[in-house]
């Protein structure tokens, strides 16, 4: 098995042939201000100077094409009011972003993004983290264990959206079976709080086992005589596993989190769509979903190129403080 | 070896030149399921029974997705002879102008003959433009019904209702009787769009959106429409009327099982709902307000038509036009009216139908088919408004909202109404 910490030091420092655009081009982008450590790892010359980029230029390729030009493309539209069909266009300046951002319905889209991001993020991780560590300690029958928490990964996400509506379904889902018991009455669908709350759950039902993967192989990486001479100096395991054990799984930790947040803000896409069943009325949305419901659904391009450059600026941003102000707090060994 | 070699080239520079031979047109569609399949069946009717042309039907999942495919490909200059335009997209296509033939126009330049009267009423406008020409061809046309669960109004000793005073008076007794008196399945279409048509009321300005994309705003605020919201909402309260959310299921599925007393749906609801309902039912029209002057009139169709894309040979449109006489024959909507639910759009489908015994035989397919013939008034023959789905949407929040309770009714309409007229504002721009 792959651990992720083999994966780490790839995706971190560049010199990895990690495929995949957006998330890894990030990784690159910022990676190089903090890649001190690198100096272990041979340098390779090349004859020609243009042989590196002949090697990278199908990758290239591949970001320009699918990233940077509809990229560009976005930008070019959001200053437009469209026909969609192409027949006429208005340069509107500004107005297709000021319409946006005095509107209250979308800040309030925006609101509940950033709470939901910040849930589904802080639960994926720490319920995938908990179960790790469990996993981890088990001796017997650990096999079984372990399997049964990973191949909940295996299942389509569309599948997976699909029964975790079924758990919330109005007339028939066992959840709301269960909370009525309570006195709770669940109405995905019609009660804002409600859907919210389905949403949040189905949505880290469906990323904890990928954490998982992560978190116990990033445990299995540890070393043996770090735990042993942990376990000599400090009997309360609490202590061990915060102060000893957390941190040699930081770099894990790192990864996942900018993972979980890309999740959440764009993955979660699918499972949205299928709780609130092609129709959002006053159910929370993701600012994404608002994205594909006016310009898809709505046609109307230059307003939803608008709110995706606003989206990629805030990815931008939330990539820029994650690298500038929390890998700093992480050692890579 | 060789021999077999020659025969086997032979063949299939046979085969390919008869395919070579006949005319290919495409048609996407919105259309899943039990639908999809019977426009499979009405393709291959088509194709077996001429030669000339070779018709491909495909799906690009709902009507919304098949909308966006369809400009996406246009944009790209890929698009297909044919694409289904649902009613709310409408305004959308329509207003492109030059992104379609009208029907009419390709119909008649194809040597056939079109006659608007052999439409029955209440789908001969809403695809047409202001002069009342064809632009659209109706295709699966629908009407919001009211099904009735014969059960229910038995036990409570009531009968149908007409308008909503008598659903009114009904409603404590099927309440008494231990049901939900009064559910529905879509508030834009149903309790929005149509209340304007059954009551004959006026919806947007600029004769509904016909006679121009300037200006044009919608008229939500109608004191009548607030009454309407106001009754939803006490009935709500009171306990005859249950509301499950914007999604259509979720709110059929009481009825379906028996719990509820009267239900909105569409026409085209009657196919599944013969297989899925646990009770006997009947339908009947729409209720309207008796308080209202002039109201009773038919309602818009809902459903959606077929758009011939510009941009082909002469040869393939001329196919198109085939196609679409093809359709409207008489026993071909009459397969597709029984096969589906969807109602049949000429008079004289309707009469095949009648003379044939079916409507003797299922009484509810005839009720769709009833509305859209009532006479027609000032307000009833259709609306169209750019960025409609759009408006569809800020009105299912807020009516989510007001059922939530956190807004009323007064407030919820202002908020349709501002943001609405701020998406036709934009609309226009983009047509201008």
């Amino acid at each position: 098995m792959t651990t992720a910490t083999d994966l780490l030091p790839a995706a971190r420092g560049g010199t990895g042939t990690r495929t995949g655009g957006r998330r890894f081009g990030a990784f690159r982008l910022f990676g190089g201000q903090s890649s001190g450590g690198e100096s272990a790892a041979k340098r390779v010359q090349f004859a020609s100077p243009f042989l590196p980029y002949l090697f990278l230029a199908p990758q290239l390729a591949i970001i320009f094409i699918f990233f940077y030009w509809p990229s560009v493309q976005a930008i070019q539209s959001s200053f437009y009011l469209e026909d969609p069909f192409g027949f006429g266009s208005t340069f509107v300046g500004m107005t297709n972003y000021t319409d946006v951002l005095k509107s209250g319905e979308y800040l309030g889209i925006a609101r509940f993004t950033a709470v939901f991001t910040a849930l589904v993020t802080f639960f994926a991780l720490s319920i995938g983290l908990l179960l790790a560590v469990k996993a981890d300690g088990v001796i017997r029958g650990n096999a079984a264990y372990k399997t049964l928490l990973i191949w909940v990964y295996a299942i389509a996400p569309p599948v997976a959206g699909l029964i975790g509506m079924m758990f919330f379904d109005q007339h028939i889902g066992p959840i709301v079976e269960l909370a009525r018991w309570f006195g709770w009455d669940i109405k995905v669908g019609l009660n804002y709080f409600d859907t919210a709350f389905s949403m949040v759950v189905v949505s880290v039902w469906k990323q904890i086992p990928y954490n998982f993967i992560f978190f116990l192989s990033g445990l299995q990486g540890i070393p043996v005589s770090v735990r042993e001479a942990a376990a000599i100096d400090c009997s309360s395991g609490f202590r061990r596993f915060w102060t000893v054990i957390l941190p040699l799984l930081a770099p894990t930790a790192f990864f996942l989190l900018i993972i979980n947040v890309t999740y959440a803000l764009f993955d979660t896409f699918g499972a949205i769509d299928v709780m609130v069943k092609d129709k959002a009325a006053n159910n929370p949305i993701t600012l994404v979903y608002k994205v594909y419901m006016d310009g898809f659904r709505g046609n109307d391009l230059g307003g939803s190129s608008a709110q995706s450059v606003i989206l990629m600026l805030i990815v931008f941003v939330l990539t820029i403080f994650q690298f500038r102000f929390i890998e700093r707090r992480v050692h890579y060994n | 070896m060789f021999k077999k070699f020659t025969l086997a080239a032979l063949t299939l520079a046979f085969s390919a030149t008869s395919s070579l031979a006949a005319t290919n047109i495409t048609w996407w569609h919105g259309m899943a399921g039990r639908n999809g399949e019977v426009i499979n069946e009405v393709s291959k009717k088509f194709n077996e029974a001429q030669s000339a042309c070779a018709l491909t039907p495909v799906s690009k999942g709902t009507y919304e997705e098949a909308l966006a495919s369809g400009i996406a490909a246009f944009r790209s200059g890929e698009q297909p002879n044919i694409l289904q335009v649902f009613d709310a997209g409408a305004a959308t296509i329509i207003n492109a102008k030059g992104a379609v033939i009208p029907a009419e126009d390709l119909i008649i330049k194809a040597g056939h003959n079109f006659d608007r009267n052999a439409f029955i009423d209440g789908v001969r406008y809403f695809y047409a433009d202001s002069e009342g020409k064809f632009v659209g061809m109706p295709f699966n046309s629908s009407a919001p019904i009211m099904y009735i669960n014969d059960e229910a109004l038995k036990k409570a000793g009531v009968e149908a209702p007409k308008t909503w005073e008598e659903f009114e008076a009904a409603a404590p007794k099927l309440k008494e009787a231990g049901y939900i008196p009064l559910v529905q399945s879509q508030l834009t279409w149903q309790f929005t769009e149509n209340f304007f048509s059954r009551n004959n009321i006026q919806f947007a300005t600029n004769n509904n959106g016909y006679d121009a994309v300037v200006d044009t705003e919608l008229k939500v605020t109608d004191p009548n429409l607030v009454m309407m919201f106001d009754k939803l909402k006490a009935w709500k309260d009171e306990g005859y009327f249950a509301f499950y959310g914007a999604g259509w299921n979720d709110n059929q599925k009481v009825f379906e099982e028996g719990k509820a007393a009267f239900w909105i749906g569409s026409s085209g609801s009657f196919g599944g709902l013969q297989k899925t309902a646990q009770m006997p039912f009947s339908a009947t029209f729409l209720p309207y307000w008796g308080s209202i002057k002039g109201a009773g009139t038919n309602s818009f169709i809902g459903g959606a038509a077929l758009f011939a894309m510009s941009g082909k040979s002469d040869e393939e449109n001329k196919c198109v036009a085939d196609f679409f006489q093809f359709l409207t024959s008489p026993e071909i909507q009459y397969f597709y009216h029984k096969a589906t639910g969807y109602v049949a759009i000429t008079k004289a489908a309707y009469e095949l139908a009648q003379k044939d015994g079916y409507y003797k035989e299922k009484p509810v397919a005839e009720v769709g088919i009833k509305q859209l013939m009532l006479p027609a008034g000032d307000w009833s023959k259709g609306y169209r408004l750019g960025f409609y789905p759009q408006i569809r949407e800020i009105m299912e929040r807020e009516y989510g909202r007001i059922f939530s309770g956190e807004t009323t009714v007064k407030d919820a309409f202002d908020t349709i109404e501002k943001e609405g007229n701020e998406l036709l504002a934009r609309f226009a721009k983009t047509a201008g």
